[in-house]
């Protein structure tokens, strides 16, 4: 275990789950709970008092007009979840924030930031002698009303990671999937989080930016301090701090062969995925931003086999128009050309948030009112986005993807709107294209259960690993207490799939899978024996796979599927796996 | 006189006084033209800010007493007592 007890300077190894693969080596970055710079403190003159209390009043007021105007947004049916708004909006001038904040800057001479703070936890402190679990849990009120504030006296946006100018290393206690977005490639070497799984959406952006993460590490905001010397070695899920100087000669010598065995496997990225038995696969890429086709292709993708169209709606307070949409699937589509590109609507996640939109608080979102359900509540949006993918696919091969789905009138639903979409662009005089398949994620049971009924109603399936062997398996891959337990080659799993490809068969249709399943070669034999057509992953991936199948008899999966399907247990299919396949995912995987 | 500025309630709502709670009687506090005091056993805090009221920890059945210092506030103070009274609607 750790021996970094009394901040002792020597090395030390926190352990935690590889989020995405890579060695980095250089200073710790803390980022605190919010994503707040850590807040600096400095003295204030006594001149300059008054109109550092007045800084302090302008962001309260800003604050609150903030607030009144998400508040006023929100539809009349929902206003019954307001109040907590509203309690915030007083919390804000309660006197032992607002008035305590003014004396300690009086008092101290210091700056409104670390006045506030001071504030905030006194009034945080007297919360945690609470034993009552519900009232207790009101401190929780206070901070973010403290720190809507702290946002606008620090003259940041949402979060100040997108100003990081140093080559780091971000060390936070968890990510949101809007703050990792801000993330800038040249400007960070890789970050580590005390939260989040392996499947998490903090690890597939990160994935995708190509730096190497380790989360999930519980301790790590509270035991490494700024400019900290830290190694994170994404391949192992481990994090060294303060290492020895042999350490460091170790991991730069590894570094280096990490980065050799890349670049091999890159250059090889053009060449198809065509098995050993000559069966051609295609091999396509999960984006987020149109900026990341350049990745599918430098990887040699054959497509995008997933388009996630969050971002566009994410990074923003209010909601994008049908021109904006339609410009960036038109650039897009055409940098993809001849390839397919597969646009999935939007899918305001579990762990996402849309600014523009005040979001009323559900216990369980990952359960809750999102993607298609989202999208048939308010038809306006859904609509927005449906005629931009429209008037996109008049410039290539765009596919649609229908998140989500539970249900067959979702699906009908969804069709008709798709059709009065079309039907509002001809009226309106625009080129589109209504020609386009028309596909469903299949990522919740009741979909595979029902994937017969559904194959009928659509031209192919996409098969989103990462929510269905959650679902399946009841884990939430951002909980480290159970993340481990979240494995795709769950016989229950494996079963599910060979019934939705078999289903998809029987009525003509493809099936596709755009999960990080299809990005761990140890699953791949078992992906190929299951009947998948194509496979789409984070750019990044592509190479690797594509090097994969080459050495893969398809013949040989099909076989190993007849025993796999007679298993029960996850370490039994390994076992499998490793016995069949085992030499030749080793030594392609490993480059020790 | 003095009698009727002060009165006992008693929380009667499962969550106890969380903050919608707080936040109604902080904001009818925030009218009265004096100051306005809960007590709970030798606390006293000052009803007008939230985070004061909630720091009392006041659970279904707590009994407070309510005290203004203006006789031009009773109003205000019958107002709050009606509140406890009602289970603040909830």
């Amino acid at each position: 275990m750790n021996n970094h007890e009394n901040g002792a300077s020597g090395e030390f190894i926190l352990t935690g789950i590889s989020g995405s693969p890579g060695i980095c080596i250089g200073k710790a970055y803390l980022v605190d709970r919010e994503g707040v710079d850590v807040i600096e403190k400095y003295f204030v003159g006594q001149h300059e008092i008054k109109s550092e209390i007045n800084r302090f009043k302008n962001a309260v007021k800003k604050a609150r007009t903030e607030l009144s105007s998400i508040i006023d947004g929100v539809p009349e049916e929902l206003r019954d979840n307001t109040y907590i708004l509203e309690t915030h909006l007083l919390l804000h001038k309660d006197k032992m924030l607002y008035d305590k904040t003014i004396e300690i800057i009086k008092k101290d001479h210091v700056n409104a930031e670390w006045a506030l703070k001071k504030a905030t936890s006194r009034a945080v402190r007297m919360f945690k002698q609470i034993t009552d679990p519900y009232l207790g849990a009101r401190a929780a009120d206070i901070e973010h009303v403290s720190d809507r504030i702290m946002r606008l006296l620090a003259g940041i946006e949402e979060v100040n990671i997108s100003g990081i100018d140093k080559r780091v290393i971000l060390v936070a206690t968890h990510l949101t999937p809007a703050e990792t977005s801000q993330i800038q490639l040249n400007r960070i070497m890789g970050f580590i989080t005390d939260h989040g799984g392996k499947a998490s959406h903090t690890s597939i952006v990160a994935r995708s930016l190509e730096i190497p993460a380790v989360l999930g590490l519980e301790t790590a905001t509270s035991v490494i301090k700024n400019d900290n010397f830290i190694i994170v070695d994404g391949n192992q899920g481990i994090v060294i701090v303060n290492p020895s100087e042999e350490t460091l000669l170790d991991y730069t010598e590894l570094r280096r062969r990490y980065a050799i065995r890349r670049a091999d496997i890159i250059r090889s990225g053009e060449l198809p995925a065509e098995s050993a038995d000559g069966i051609v696969f295609r091999v396509m890429g999960n984006i987020e931003l149109p900026e990341e086709i350049v990745g599918v292709r430098d990887n040699g993708g054959d497509g995008i086999g997933l388009f996630r169209t969050e971002f566009l709606y994410i990074a923003r307070n209010d909601f994008p128009s049908e021109e904006e949409l339609y410009e960036q699937y038109r650039e897009t589509v055409e940098l993809m050309a001849p390839h397919p590109v597969t646009i999935r609507t939007l899918d305001i996640n579990g762990d996402k948030e849309i600014p523009s939109l005040p979001t009323p608080h559900e216990d369980n979102p990952a359960l809750g009112l999102r993607a298609i359900r989202f999208c048939l509540k308010k038809p306006e949006i859904f609509t927005t986005q449906l005629r931009a993918i429209l008037r996109a696919a008049s410039h290539g091969t765009v596919r649609l993807l229908l998140p989500m789905i539970s249900g067959c009138e979702e699906i009908s639903e969804s069709i008709r709107l798709i059709d009065s979409a079309a039907e509002s662009l001809e009226k309106d005089g625009l080129p589109y294209n209504r020609d386009i398949q028309i596909g469903i994620m299949i990522e919740v049971p009741s979909a595979a259960i029902l994937a017969d009924a559904m194959a009928e109603m659509v031209d192919f399936f996409s098969i989103g690993t990462n929510d269905l062997v959650q679902y399946t398996l009841a884990i939430d891959r951002g909980n480290p207490h159970v993340a481990h337990l979240y494995n795709a080659m769950h016989p229950a799993v494996i079963r599910l799939i060979r019934h939705i490809v078999d289903c998809a068969r029987a009525k003509d249709k493809p099936t596709y899978i755009c999960g990080e399943m299809a990005a761990d070669p140890i699953n791949l034999p078992v992906i190929l024996g299951l009947g998948i057509e194509e496979l789409s992953m984070a750019p990044q991936s592509i190479p690797e796979i594509k090097n994969m199948i080459r050495r893969i008899s398809v013949a040989d999966t099909s076989r190993l599927m007849v025993d796999v399907l007679k298993k029960n247990t996850v370490s039994e299919i390994h076992e499998l796996i490793k016995n069949r396949f085992g030499d030749m995912l080793y030594s392609e995987i490993y480059a020790r | 006189m003095t009698e009727e500025l002060k009165t006992d309630v008693i929380v009667r709502n499962s969550l106890g006084l969380h903050a919608r709670p707080a936040a109604m009687i902080a904001k009818l506090a925030m009218s009265a033209s004096g100051n306005i005091w809960l007590t709970v056993g030798n606390e006293t805090v000052d009803a007008t800010s939230i985070i004061d009221i909630l720091s009392l920890a006041c659970m279904d059945g707590t009994r407070l007493t309510i005290e203004a210092e203006s006789a031009s506030d009773i109003d205000v103070l019958r107002q709050i007592q009606s509140l406890f009274e009602k289970g603040f609607n909830e």
